[in-house]
């Protein structure tokens, strides 16, 4: 065995796969390594709740006897994978970063994860994550904080900000994050990584613990395009449990990654979202992110791709349809945390009746930012608010989606910022929830027509990782992969390196 | 603008079965006038003759075949709930006693 064990922690998954197959590393070195950091520098990042550490290291050895006893493994088996901890994973505790489900071991687990586990990923543990998946710092996980490895003083992203940590940090290869509103771009984009939101249906839910159904989605969060389509592959695909899951194949997401790599863009039309970023749109987004997005489009034209600058006026309401719409379906999907059927029970002493026991519960067993979007969601519902609230919200959201199709109908992909700003100190907007929701301006388009985006490093702003978003139309999620590979082989040459291998050693990592 | 006051936080925290403390009402009430400040500019949409959408794809019903297939274990299911007895979640009092 070659490869010191410092390496294997910040070694590319698609070259990861091949050191395995090759039997230049054992899967137990590979697991044993990711381990070892995370005991030695989790305890500054924060990244996961729950690390497996056992049940990795024998998942990582009946690899390693399978492969020395010639049996035929897929090309993923021995990788190292972590999972947000609102994938329901059978026996292993599942929080979905909240006190309500604190100890609760699940008794099956979810599609995503038996998908993972089938293609032989050995899973690390469970990463940290806003309270079931509201937020956009990983500030409201009722267990701990999450920080940015370029700033321990600042967010990793979120809701997904544990797995980001963990991947951007050499503590997994690469996670599983959910989008719900942004939560797999926004906290890639923050943290140097590539975050990609499937189009909505394509990737079961079957398992995954429930904030607004109709815009939740897994998927992938990577160091690189390919290993991010890598994983999509596995995880993607019709699920008969799901009754929301797209009866089509999915395949072609790594091929388009590589083509992509190439680098030849001619013949691809990229529209400039105006509405996100452009002239006159410019509020609340800093000038270094401006400046990073405006560089990567000069890049993919340099490559070929024809630019032009497109209109979506609605979308300048996604913002507040997408607070109306994801409380209104939170505010029903947490009801089932009611103290009778798995988690937290408070005040069953005899003196209090169901009623008050449930609310006692749920008064203590959900944090403040939860409780708020439960009570705006009741209010939005309630009668007389529903037509002027919730209804006109769900019809932005049909004008939304018209203006995709519109401009899809001129362009092949559409580019913004991922995020407005850089990764925001720790503490900042966690009083503000105005502020705070601000953070999901560019990404909240997509994820109300269901479309795939990808965020794929930009490069550095304050010394701190820029996203830059592309998104396509439904089922074109190749066309993510393909364009966001082109940019990061175009940067990656052009600096020389990745823009992760720029990232800070930890204080006191080895 | 739509206003919301403390007893309205009142109210919708009993719909919603949630017990909420005096500092949280106050709390509560200031940003959630404040959310619904800045989301009540969906209003602004001209969407008279526009549909709502629920959803990103079409849902239709979805039925598997009407056949006895296993289910979870019960002990497997009921080692997660709170309290459990005679192989069922047990529930607290739902009556008074003077019901």
């Amino acid at each position: 065995m070659t490869t010191p064990s410092t390496e294997l922690t910040t070694v590319d998954v698609a070259e990861l796969s091949r050191l395995l197959a090759a039997g230049e590393v054992s899967a137990v070195e590979v697991t044993r390594a990711h381990l070892d950091r995370i005991a030695a520098e989790d305890d500054q990042l924060g990244a996961y709740l729950h690390v497996e550490h056992d049940s990795a290291l024998a998942a990582a050895t009946a690899v390693d006897e399978a492969r020395s006893s010639g049996a035929a493994l897929g090309p993923l088996a021995g990788v190292p994978v972590a999972l947000k901890d609102l994938v329901v994973t059978e026996g292993v505790p599942t929080t979905s970063g909240s006190k309500i489900l604190q100890g609760w071991r699940p008794p099956y687990s979810a599609t995503i994860a038996t998908r993972l586990a089938d293609a032989g990923t050995v899973m690390l543990g469970k990463t940290n994550m806003d309270e079931f998946a509201m937020g956009s710092s990983t500030e409201n996980s009722a267990y701990q904080v999450s920080r940015n490895p370029w700033d321990l003083s600042r967010i990793p992203g979120g809701s997904s900000g544990g797995s980001s940590a963990a991947v951007a940090g050499h503590l997994a290869p690469w996670a599983i994050g959910t989008d719900t509103g942004g939560s797999i771009r926004q906290p890639a984009a923050v943290t140097g990584l590539v975050g990609h939101k499937p189009t909505y249906g394509s990737v079961s839910r079957y398992g995954l613990i429930a904030f607004s159904s109709s815009l939740d989605q897994a998927g992938p969060m990577a160091r690189t395009v390919l290993d991010a389509a890598l994983m999509h592959e596995v995880i993607g695909g019709h699920d008969p449990r799901d009754s929301t899951s797209i009866e089509q194949p999915l395949t072609g997401l790594a091929a388009a990654a590589r083509a992509g790599a190439a680098g030849d863009l001619r013949g691809v039309r990229v529209g400039v979202v105006r509405e996100l970023g452009g002239d006159g749109h410019t509020d609340g987004y800093d000038p270094g992110v401006l400046a990073r997005t405006r560089e990567a489009v000069e890049v993919l034209a340099g490559l070929g791709a024809e630019v032009v600058e497109v209109s979506c006026p609605s979308f300048d309401l996604a913002l507040p349809a997408y607070y109306l719409i994801a409380p209104s379906e939170a505010s029903s999907n947490l009801a089932r945390y009611e103290g009778v059927r798995f988690g937290l029970r408070v005040g069953d002493d005899g003196d209090h009746d169901l009623d008050e026991v449930m609310a006692l519960t749920r008064e203590q067993g959900f944090g403040p930012e939860v409780k708020r979007r439960i009570i705006l969601g009741t209010y939005a519902l309630s009668s007389g608010y529903y037509e002027a609230y919730y209804g006109q919200a769900q019809k932005v959201r049909t004008l939304i989606t018209r203006e995709f199709t519109a401009a899809f109908a001129d362009v092949d992909v559409l580019v913004s910022p991922t995020m407005p700003t850089v990764a925001f100190p720790l503490g900042a907007r966690v009083d503000d929830p105005i502020a705070m929701y601000a953070a999901d301006l560019c990404t909240l388009p997509a994820s109300l027509a269901g479309l795939p985006a990808i965020s794929v490093p930009s490069g550095l702003s304050e010394g701190l990782p820029v996203g830059l978003q592309i998104m396509a139309p439904a089922l074109a999620d190749d066309r993510c992969y393909r364009v966001a590979a082109a940019l990061e082989a175009a940067q990656d040459a052009t600096r020389g390196h990745r823009l992760l291998d720029e990232l800070p050693a930890l204080a006191g990592a080895s | 603008m739509s206003t919301i006051s403390r007893d309205d936080v009142a109210h919708l925290a009993r719909l919603s079965r949630l017990a909420v403390t005096d500092e949280e009402l106050d709390r509560f009430a200031g940003q959630l006038e404040q959310v619904l400040a800045a989301v009540a500019r969906v209003g602004e949409a001209a969407v008279a003759d526009v549909p709502p959408m629920s959803h990103a794809v079409p849902l239709t019903n979805v039925l598997r075949p009407d056949v006895v297939t296993p289910s979870l274990p019960r002990d497997a299911v009921l080692a997660g709930a709170p309290a459990a007895e005679d192989d069922r979640f047990r529930v607290p009092r739902i009556l008074q006693e003077e019901e």
